[in-house]
C-alpha cells in the first residue's frame, strides 16, 4: 500500500512528465490530450468539493461548465466581431484576454451556483440529484434555443485568447497555464479540507444534526461549498472552450455532468487526487479504446460497473488501501 | 389562435403526457418499492422501440411488434435486474446513479453495434392511420388518439393492480417495510424482479408506441428518461397517482408552452424577439415547473415527507 | 422561576388527535440535575425536540437564561448556550475522536467561516478540543476513528463534544443508553461532577442513575407532567406508582 501523499506527488509529476516527453519527441497531439485531461480534472476538482466533502450529488454541474464556456464564447465572439454586448444600460466590450475571461467565468458561475444552491439545498437525496439535473437542463435548452450565439450549432472562436507573456497557441505553453491553475485549485482544496470550514462541511455530510447542535447551519456550509465548487467548474469551462476554440450547448448536457461524476468515482470520491487520476484515465481510455473500436463506450460502461460494484473508493482507495468517505 | 387549435394542442399534450406516464410509472414503482434510481430506464424504452421496429420490419404485423417490444424490454429488464441492479438495492444513490449510467453506455453503444447509427422506422398500422373526426369538427390523428386511450387503460390497470390485487398489497407493503413483507412469507427478491420486469415492459411499450411517430434510434431514450424523472419528482417519488398527474402536467406544459409562450410574448414585445424569448422559455418550461414544485414542496406533490 | 437557567412554559404539541406534549412547564435551576422520566411513549422525545429546536411547539415558550428562545433555530440555541447530547450517537463516524471534538470547538468559537485557515495551527481550537477530551478521559484515543470506538466511548465523546461548547445548560438525551453497569456507573460519576459547571436536564431510562443523580425529578405521562419533586417525593408518589405499574391513575 502507498501513502496517499506519495501517490499524490507521483500523479502530479507524471502529469507534468507526459507532455514534456511529448514535447521532446514532437507529439503535439499528446500535449493536447494532456491539456484536455487537466481541464476535465479541474472541473471535477470543483465538483469534488461539493460531492466528496459536502456529499452533494449534483447531476447539474454541466451548468457551471457551460456558463464558463459561454463566458469565454460570448466575450470572444464580441471581440472578434468588434461589436459590444448590450445588456440594457450596460455595454460590455468583448475581450481576448484570458484573465478577464476567467474572472467573468468565475463570477458568473459562482452567482449561478449561489442561486441554484439556495433553491436546490431545500431538498435532499434523490430530489437534490434531480433538481440539479433540472437546472442543468434549463441551461442546456436555453442555449439551444437562443439563436444569438449560435444556438444548437455553437459558436467558434477563431484564435485562442491570450495570456500576458505567453503564446497560448503553443500547446505546451497552454498546457503549462492549465496545469498551473489545476495545481492552484488542488492546493486550495487541500487547504480547505484541513480548515475549520472543511471539518464542519465534512461533518455536515455525515451528521447534519450534530453540526446544528454545535451551533452551525449545515445548509449555509453546503451553500458555500456549492458556490466554490461551481466557480471552479466554471473556470474549467472557460479553459475547455479555449482549448477547443468552440462552445456549444453540449457543454451544458447532462451527460457531461454524469461524466464529471464518473471521473471522480474512477479516481476516488473525496480524495484530493481522485479527479486528477480519474480524468487522466478517462482521457487515456477514451483515446486508446476509441482508437481500437468505435464502440468504446461499451467498455467504459463495463469498467465503470466494475468499479461501482467491486472497487469502491476508486483508484486512490485501491492503491492506498483506505476506504473513502461515504456519499 | 382558434379554439380548434387549442383543443388539438391539448390533445397532443395529453398524448405526450400519457406516454411519459408509461415511462414514469415504472420508474416510480422501482424507486418506491426498491429505493433504486434507474437511469437505464430510457435504455429499456429504446430496447422496446428497436424490438418493435425489427419485428415489424420482418413480419409486417404491428401487434406482433408490440408484443415483441413488451417481451424484449421485460427480458432485458429481468437480465439487468438479476445481473446488476440486485447488488445496488442497499447501495448509496451515488452508486446507483453511476452503475445505471454505465448501463446506459453499454445499452446505447451495444445497440449501435448491432443496428448501426442510422434510424429505423416503424410505420403506423393501416387500421390506425389517418385522421378521425371528433365532435366539433376537429380532425385528429386516430393513432395519437389511440395512444391516449392505451395510456389511460394502463393507468387504470396500474391503479387496479396496486389497489386491488394481492401483488399490489405486497408491493405497497414492500414500500413500507422490507422485513414485514419477508415475514409474511413473500419471496422478496422474486417480487423485486417482477416489479422491475413490469416497469421495463411499460417502458418498452412506450418506446414501441412512440417509435411509430418518431424515428427509432440510439439515444432516443435519454430525453424521455429525463422528462420521466421530472414527472416522478413533480408527482412525488413512489406515487403512481403522482406520476400520472405529473405526467399530464409535464405533457401539457411542454406542448402548450411551445405554442403559447411565443404568442404571449408577442403581446408586449416585437415579434422576432418574442418568438425567440418565447421558444427559449418554452423549452425550459418543464424544468421551471419542476423547480417551482420542489421549492414549494421539497418531496413533490404526493411524496412522503422526508 | 426567574433564577431558572432553562425553562419551558406551557408547551403544547399535538400530532393529529394525539397530544404528545400537554401544557408542560419545567425548569432547570443553577447547579442541579433535573431528570425527566416517563414510560415509553410518554412524549420525552417530542419534549426534547421542542427544547432543542428541532420541532416547533403549537404553543408555549422555551427560555434560556431568561431569554425567549422559542423562535430560534437549533444552531442559534446552541450558540445561545444550550449543549445537547443525542440518544443515538450523532457523531461524524468517519472522523477521528479529536476531529469530532474540534468540530464542537469550531462551532463554539465561530470558526466555520475560515475557509482556508489551518485547523492544526489554531491553538485556541486545539486546546478547547483537547481539554474536553481530557475531561471525559478520551485523550488516549484522540487519533482513533469514531467508527472504531466502543459504544461506551462514543457516549463519552457525545458528552465531550457538548463540553467544547461550554454551555450554560446541558440537555442530555439518555446518556446511559446501551451502557453496561460499569459504564453507567462511570458516566454517573462524571455527570455528578458536571452539574456545578452547568445544570443538566437529563432525560433518562436508567432509574438507578436517575435516583442517584437527580436533585429533582419530573414524571411525564401521556405528554403531561404528573409530578415534580425530590427523589423521595417521587418514590412515594402514588400517581407515579400507578403510571409505572399500569394501574388506572
Amino acid at each position: 500500500m502507498i501513502a496517499e501523499r506519495w501517490l499524490n506527488m507521483g500523479v502530479l509529476l507524471a502529469f507534468l512528465a507526459i507532455p514534456l516527453w511529448a514535447l521532446a519527441v514532437d507529439e503535439p497531439f499528446t500535449i493536447t490530450l494532456a491539456t484536455r485531461a487537466a481541464i476535465l480534472a479541474l472541473a471535477a476538482v470543483g465538483l469534488n468539493i461539493a460531492l466528496g466533502i459536502g456529499g452533494l450529488v449534483s447531476l447539474g454541474h454541466a451548468a457551471f461548465f457551460g456558463l464558463g464556456g459561454y463566458a469565454m464564447g460570448i466575450l470572444g465572439f464580441h471581440a472578434q466581431s468588434f461589436t459590444a454586448l448590450e445588456l440594457g444600460p450596460l455595454t460590455i466590450e468583448g475581450t481576448k484576454s484570458m484573465p478577464v475571461i476567467w474572472a467573468v467565468a468565475v463570477v458568473v458561475s459562482a452567482l449561478a451556483a449561489w442561486v441554484i444552491g439556495l433553491l436546490s439545498l431545500r431538498t435532499t437525496g434523490v430530489y437534490f440529484i434531480m433538481i440539479t439535473l433540472a437546472f442543468g437542463q434549463m441551461f442546456f435548452y436555453f442555449a439551444i434555443s437562443w439563436g444569438a450565439y449560435g444556438g444548437e450549432d455553437g459558436l467558434s472562436i477563431y484564435v485562442r485568447n491570450g495570456f500576458p507573456g505567453l503564446n497560448t497557441l503553443v500547446p505546451i505553453q497552454f498546457f503549462g497555464l492549465v496545469f498551473g491553475i489545476l495545481c492552484l485549485a488542488l492546493a486550495l482544496q487541500a487547504r480547505l479540507r484541513l480548515s475549520p470550514f472543511g471539518l464542519a462541511l465534512n461533518a455536515a455530510r455525515q451528521s447534519p444534526a450534530r453540526v446544528e447542535a454545535i451551533g452551525l447551519n449545515p445548509m449555509r456550509l453546503k451553500l458555500v461549498a456549492f458556490v466554490l465548487s461551481g466557480a471552479i467548474t466554471g473556470l474549467a469551462g472557460a479553459l475547455f472552450a479555449d482549448l477547443n476554440r468552440f462552445v456549444s450547448p453540449t457543454m451544458f448536457s447532462w451527460q457531461l455532468s454524469g461524466e464529471l461524476i464518473i471521473l471522480i468515482i474512477i479516481g476516488g470520491v473525496g480524495r484530493l487526487m481522485g479527479p486528477v487520476i480519474g480524468a487522466a484515465l478517462f482521457v487515456a481510455l477514451e483515446h486508446w479504446l476509441g482508437g481500437l473500436t468505435d464502440f468504446w463506450h461499451v467498455w467504459l460502461g463495463v469498467v465503470l460497473l466494475g468499479i461501482v460494484l467491486f472497487a469502491r473508493g476508486g483508484v486512490v482507495g485501491l492503491l492506498t488501501g483506505k476506504a473513502g468517505p461515504h456519499v | 389562435m382558434t379554439t380548434l387549435l387549442i383543443i388539438e394542442q391539448v390533445l397532443n399534450g395529453l398524448q405526450f403526457g400519457v406516454m411519459l406516464f408509461l415511462m414514469a410509472a415504472g420508474l416510480t414503482l422501482i424507486f418506491g418499492v426498491m429505493g433504486l434510481i434507474n437511469l437505464a430506464h430510457g435504455s429499456l424504452y429504446m430496447v422496446g422501440a428497436f424490438a418493435a421496429a425489427w419485428v415489424a420490419g420482418a413480419t409486417g404485423s404491428f401487434l406482433l411488434a408490440l408484443g415483441a417490444a413488451l417481451a424484449a424490454a421485460a427480458v432485458a429488464g429481468v437480465l439487468v435486474e438479476m445481473l446488476v441492479i440486485r447488488r445496488l438495492y442497499r447501495a448509496a444513490h451515488l452508486d446507483q446513479v453511476l452503475a445505471t449510467f454505465a448501463l446506459i453506455l453499454i445499452f446505447s453503444e451495444g445497440t449501435r453495434w448491432v443496428f448501426g447509427s442510422f434510424p429505423l422506422f416503424l410505420d403506423i398500422p393501416d387500421a390506425l392511420s389517418g385522421p378521425v373526426s371528433l365532435p366539433g369538427g376537429i380532425q385528429y390523428p386516430l393513432y395519437r388518439l389511440t395512444l391516449i386511450g392505451i395510456g389511460l387503460v394502463v393507468a387504470l390497470f396500474l391503479w387496479w393492480l396496486t389497489a386491488r390485487t394481492r401483488i399490489g398489497i405486497q408491493i405497497r407493503a414492500g414500500e413500507n417495510d422490507r422485513e414485514m413483507i419477508a415475514a409474511l412469507g413473500v419471496d422478496i427478491s422474486k417480487l423485486y424482479t417482477l416489479v422491475f420486469a413490469l416497469g421495463a415492459a411499460l417502458a418498452g411499450l412506450a418506446g414501441a408506441l412512440v417509435g411509430a411517430i418518431q424515428s427509432v434510434q440510439v439515444g432516443m431514450g435519454e430525453p424521455v428518461l429525463i422528462l420521466a424523472f421530472v414527472v416522478i419528482v413533480i408527482g412525488g417519488i413512489g406515487s403512481i397517482r403522482g406520476a400520472f398527474i405529473g405526467a399530464i402536467l409535464v405533457g401539457l406544459t411542454d406542448t402548450l408552452g411551445g405554442i403559447f409562450l411565443p404568442e404571449l410574448f408577442k403581446l408586449f414585445m416585437e415579434p422576432g424577439a418574442a418568438t425567440q424569448t418565447g421558444s427559449a422559455l418554452a423549452s425550459m418550461s418543464v424544468y421551471i415547473l419542476m423547480s417551482a414544485v420542489l421549492i414549494w414542496r421539497p418531496t413533490g406533490l404526493f411524496g412522503a415527507r422526508a | 422561576m426567574s433564577d431558572a437557567v432553562l425553562a419551558t412554559f406551557g408547551l403544547n404539541k399535538a400530532f393529529g388527535a394525539l397530544k404528545a406534549t400537554d401544557d408542560v412547564s419545567i425548569d432547570l435551576k443553577p447547579g442541579e440535575i433535573h431528570a425527566v422520566i416517563g414510560p415509553n411513549g410518554a412524549g420525552k422525545s417530542t419534549l426534547i425536540a421542542q427544547i432543542s429546536g428541532a420541532l416547533a411547539p403549537d404553543s408555549g415558550r422555551v427560555t434560556l437564561l431568561g431569554q425567549d428562545i422559542t423562535g430560534l433555530s437549533t444552531a442559534e440555541r446552541a450558540q445561545a448556550g444550550l449543549g445537547r447530547t443525542f440518544q443515538v450517537s450523532a457523531l461524524a463516524m468517519e472522523d477521528t475522536v479529536l476531529e469530532n471534538a474540534l468540530l464542537g470547538a469550531t462551532g463554539a468559537l465561530s470558526r466555520a467561516g475560515r475557509l482556508f485557515a489551518s485547523l492544526g495551527r489554531d491553538t485556541e481550537l486545539q486546546e478547547r478540543a483537547a481539554a474536553a477530551l481530557q475531561r471525559v478521559g478520551l485523550s488516549d484515543v484522540a487519533g482513533t476513528r469514531c467508527a472504531d470506538l466502543s459504544h461506551g466511548q462514543r457516549r463519552q465523546l457525545e458528552v465531550a463534544v457538548a463540553l467544547t461548547l461550554r454551555p450554560k445548560a446541558f440537555l442530555m438525551d439518555e446518556p446511559m443508553a446501551g451502557l453496561g453497569a460499569d459504564g453507567s456507573k462511570r458516566m454517573t460519576g462524571f455527570l455528578d461532577g458536571l452539574r456545578s459547571e452547568a445544570p443538566i436536564l437529563l432525560v433518562e431510562h436508567d432509574m438507578d442513575a436517575v435516583f442517584s443523580l437527580a436533585d429533582r425529578i419530573s414524571v411525564l405521562v401521556y405528554g403531561k407532567v404528573i409530578a415534580t419533586g425530590s427523589v423521595d417525593d417521587i418514590r412515594r408518589s402514588p400517581e407515579v406508582r400507578d403510571a409505572y405499574l399500569g394501574e388506572s391513575a
